[in-house]
């Protein structure tokens, strides 16, 4: 009894409009020709040239790449070793404090977590610069990882593993050769949250990043908060376009992979 | 155990160990010594060559002023108290919209779910500092909205909505929305079918089928979808500092504050674990509550 | 054990009547506990070389922890596991020549047909003509050869079953374990699959033991079945005798139908027969015990419904005669139950082929009928 009425279709299409508009606004305008934003004087893509120019911006963007590629990669790995020991590691000492500092990161407020992030890096004498936010944002986003891979190791059956070890596998190989290609999807999409996790971040880099390394959120956050500029509009044209390519990318490949899985699983059973 | 498994275990534990917890614990200590001129800008500094007696030097010199500092600045309580209401009034607000828009979602046809869901979650992958940028544009006083309300008529003068608590309240709204929509929608979306067909055969209406079937077992989804929107909220610094004007007190934003321009790290510190100490409550009933739902399904 | 003597028929296979005989798996006081719960509890049985043998029994009654604790995926906490008379409680379950195959299948989803039968074989590093080769046998073995290339999920749920046991079956094991290898196919499939187990299991020579809560699978397939109950074996016998000469109320309520008569026996005449005294003012069942049992033993006299026969005439120069009426009539097709009460409100349960058709049949409701049996048809059980 799934029917669409009248009030479903107003409700969707006021709520994805909330959701859309003022990502559309900011598209739009950043094609203005005027360096006011919010008056309509002409298409231009003059400030996309103007970002091009701006070496301190592609400097952040260098860093920001970086440190994301960096800190995901590690996150990845760590944070699927802890969600493979939370979910299949049995008993081990100190097993609810390793649960409880997986899941408080994902609360903290970030604001907490910059802070004592940069007072450890201070009391250790660390120098702060890329190594410091890679630290820092590995930290974080392994937490996220190790969510994603843990969800999908709880789902999958358990007996697949069991039959490697019973057909011969060292625990090792069955993790390399059956856990782990089954499990693979979702460490890519774990990494893929660190990564744009980190891409976003602003407030732990804010607390972690020296004068030496500025990252884009930085320089965004610094540039927005004297104003709307259309410059920042160019910007986060990009950023949505290369997000919005991936999700209907990704969103399309999947949809595919499952038609054509339950089409082969359709044709299998009427043999 | 054998050594594999160790290293297995230890390598992540270290980690979260070294980089969670000791800072963590830094931020405590911290928060109980006093304010220095120097860099580190704070004393007492743990002295480990002078043995216990420095350790015990160390401890006589850890006190709460900072913390008595806290409850006697009326900035400080006054900022815990506006962050609560703005962060509880947004919450509300989230609901009120997320709900209708997962419902329709959960009664949309099943070929455009997935472009649905896709269009919902695309927003999360964005950049949380541009979408609420975005807002900027919109809600100054020569911004789209107020242009769209003078050329309708509706207002003579220009409303100042940018920089006051109102502009938070739609920041967060609009940012959080997914975090709303998704967890109800996944509750709507299991909800068996047959349950409304059999509540209006027993002789409930339409609307009555919703309000006695559909609303309570869509709860579990709602309070998840509370949590995560208030937990977040509660610490929240982008938002009240882009959108919020000087008068909007935030806590995040006060720590941030004391941290950047005052340097004064120790009550920095202490507003942060104060901070903490509010948002323990919610989280530890978030979990409670996780836990509940997961054991229901099993 | 007071069973009767061994059928020595050299054509039979019943090596448990062999003392000379090796057993292949010997559970020597096995107690298995899971924190207070005892899901094994002290149990001794010895399994022989190419059995086939049976775990019946309800959920939990300890069956799956058996064969777990076979593949090494339990350690027993007591007693001791020896396969061909070493004990394999520390040997972990890569390095048994033991092989399960799962109920679940449990198939690896990223490899083919092919690779997942390899899988095993690769682990023991044969050189790769060999393990094409044993590939290609097994596949023949289960007649999947067409569907070598394909991923579980391409095929059908009766050929990912086969796909499991040709893979487990790759390694050659000296003993094979299934978990409900049956329990996912439908009916049909199910019957016809049974027999192919049986042809599968006498081709290779392997050793199986089964587990199962059909019982109807496990009467089929087995060459002797346990019935398990609360981390004990009640009894283990070949099929037959656990249909026919149960040991226990428990075993001869579990597997089949039958009627169950509480009372009390008298031991009366010289050739071993026993009168039950079972309801007041009725004649006294005769039975014929196992073994002699003492007078004035409660007991419970079991019998099967198809030994119950069922006439409209009163039959004449036979014992255990009763009259009824029937109350209801099970249909089944080749055979109907008819639940007859008798006067004292009492319902027996009768029997019988239906070799005429429906509308010429003798017996329907309401109509009174007269029960018997022979002194032999039934067990006097004291358990």
């Amino acid at each position: 009894m799934r029917r669409l009425t009248w009030f479903n279709t107003v409700s969707l299409t006021i709520g994805f409009a909330f959701l859309y508009i003022p990502m559309l606004i900011l598209i739009i305008f950043s094609f203005n020709e005027s360096k006011l934003v919010t008056v309509w004087a002409g298409f231009s893509t003059k400030w996309y040239g103007e970002l091009i120019r701006n070496e301190a911006f592609l400097d952040a963007a260098w860093v920001t790449l970086r440190v994301a590629v960096l800190s995901s990669t590690v996150a990845t790995v760590l944070g699927t070793m802890a969600a493979y020991v939370m979910v299949r590691g049995g008993r081990f000492f100190g097993r609810t404090l390793f649960s409880g500092m997986i899941y408080a990161p994902l609360v903290m407020p970030e604001v907490i977590t910059g802070l004592s992030l940069l007072l450890l890096f201070i009391a250790i004498g660390l120098d702060r610069g890329i190594i410091t936010i890679v630290l820092a944002h590995t930290t974080f986003s392994m937490c996220y990882v190790s969510v994603v891979v843990s969800s999908r190791l709880v789902s999958f059956d358990r007996s697949v593993e069991e039959a490697a070890l019973d057909l011969g596998c060292t625990p090792f190989q069955a993790f390399r050769l059956v856990t782990l290609p089954i499990i693979l999807p979702a460490v890519a999409s774990g990494w893929l949250l660190a990564f744009t996790l980190s891409l976003d971040d602003l407030v732990i880099a804010s607390f972690t990043a020296g004068p030496s390394a500025t990252t884009l959120p930085i320089k965004i956050f610094s540039s927005v908060r004297l104003g709307v500029s259309p410059e920042i509009n160019a910007l986060s044209t990009i950023m949505i376009a290369i997000v919005a390519v991936g999700v209907i990318v990704a969103s399309l490949m999947s949809k595919n992979a499952i038609a054509r899985q339950a089409r082969e699983e359709k044709a299998a059973a009427q043999t | 155990m054998n050594p594999r498994k160790a290293l297995l275990i230890l390598v992540p534990y270290l980690w979260l160990l070294a980089l969670f917890l000791v800072p963590f614990l830094i931020v405590l200590k911290i928060s109980l010594s006093d304010v220095a001129l120097s860099i580190p800008p704070y004393t007492p500094t743990l002295d480990l060559s002078a043995g216990w007696a420095g350790f015990r030097d160390f401890l006589s010199e850890l006190d709460f002023e900072n913390y008595v500092f806290l409850s006697e600045d009326s900035l400080y309580w006054k900022s815990y108290l506006s962050s609560l209401k703005i962060a509880l009034i947004s919450t509300f607000l989230t609901l009120l919209v997320g709900y209708p828009v997962a419902y329709g979602m959960a009664n949309a046809p099943d070929e455009w779910r997935p472009t649905l869901m896709m269009l919902v979650i695309l927003p999360f992958w964005t950049s949380f500092l541009i979408r609420v940028y975005a807002w900027m544009g919109i809600l100054s006083n020569e911004g789209f909205l107020n242009q769209f309300l003078l050329w309708t008529g509706l207002i003579s003068e220009p409303l100042t909505i940018l920089n006051t608590n109102t502009a938070v309240y739609i920041g967060i709204v609009y940012t959080y929305l997914p975090f709303m929509i998704l967890p109800i929608y996944a509750t709507l979306e299991k909800l068996d079918a047959s349950l409304l067909e059999a509540a209006e055969d027993l002789g409930c209406t339409r609307a009555g089928a919703f309000w006695l079937v559909t609303l309570p077992l869509s709860r579990p989804g709602m309070i998840a979808g509370c949590f995560l929107v208030f937990i977040p909220a509660l610490g929240e610094f982008v938002i009240p500092s882009l959108l919020g004007g000087s008068d909007t007190l935030m806590i995040g934003k006060v720590l941030w504050e004391e941290f950047f321009s005052n340097r004064d790290w120790p009550v920095a510190s202490a507003v942060a674990v104060v901070l903490l100490a509010i948002l323990i409550v919610p989280i530890i009933l978030f979990q409670r509550q996780q836990q509940r739902q997961q054991e229901a399904e099993q | 054990m007071s069973d009767p003597a061994p059928t020595s028929r050299p054509d039979v296979f019943a090596p448990w009547n062999d003392p000379n005989q090796r057993p292949l798996i010997q559970f020597q006081n096995v107690t298995k506990r899971f924190g207070d719960f005892t899901a094994i509890d002290d149990l001794t049985v010895d399994i022989y070389a190419r059995e086939f043998f049976a775990l019946l029994g309800p959920s939990g009654c300890g069956k799956t922890t058996l064969m777990r604790m076979l593949a090494g995926f339990e350690t027993p906490t007591e007693g001791y596991i020896l396969l061909d008379g070493q004990d394999i409680g520390p040997v972990p379950p890569n390095k048994r020549a033991v092989n399960m195959m799962f109920q679940s299948y449990a198939l690896f989803p990223h490899l083919t047909v092919a690779e997942n039968i390899a899988f095993g074989l690769k682990r023991d590093n044969l050189p790769k003509d060999q393990i094409a080769a044993r590939v290609d046998e097994m596949l023949r073995l289960v007649q999947l050869q067409k569907f070598a290339a394909r991923k579980p999920h391409q095929i059908s749920g009766g050929q990912r079953q086969r796909v499991a046991l040709a893979r487990s079956l790759a390694k050659a094991p000296k003993l094979l374990l299934l978990d409900e290898p049956l329990g996912a196919l439908d009916k049909k499939l199910r019957t016809d699959t049974q027999f192919e187990l049986m042809e599968i299991q006498e081709k290779t020579g392997t050793t199986f033991v089964i587990v199962t809560h059909d019982q109807e699978e496990a009467m089929t397939v087995a060459s002797r079945v346990a019935v398990m109950d609360h981390g004990k074996m009640i009894q283990v016998d070949t099929p037959d005798r656990i249909y026919e000469t149960p040991k226990s109320v428990y075993v001869a309520d579990f597997i089949g139908d039958v009627n169950l008569v509480e009372g009390v026996a008298t031991s009366h005449q010289k050739d071993g027969k026993v009168q039950i005294h079972w309801a007041e003012g009725k004649e006294p069942i005769i039975g014929t015990p196992m073994q002699p049992i003492a007078d004035g033993t409660r007991c419970t006299f079991a019998i099967r419904p198809e030994k119950v026969h069922i006439s409209k005439e009163h039959p004449e120069g036979k014992t255990n005669i009763m009259q009824g009426k029937i109350i209801d009539i099970a249909y089944l097709g080749n055979l109907s139950t008819y639940h007859v009460q008798i006067p004292t409100g009492e319902i027996f349960k009768a029997q019988s082929a239906n070799t005429r058709r429906i509308e010429r049949r003798k017996f329907t409701w309401e109509d009174n009928v007269w029960l018997w049996w022979s002194e032999t048809a039934g067990v006097v059980l004291t358990e």
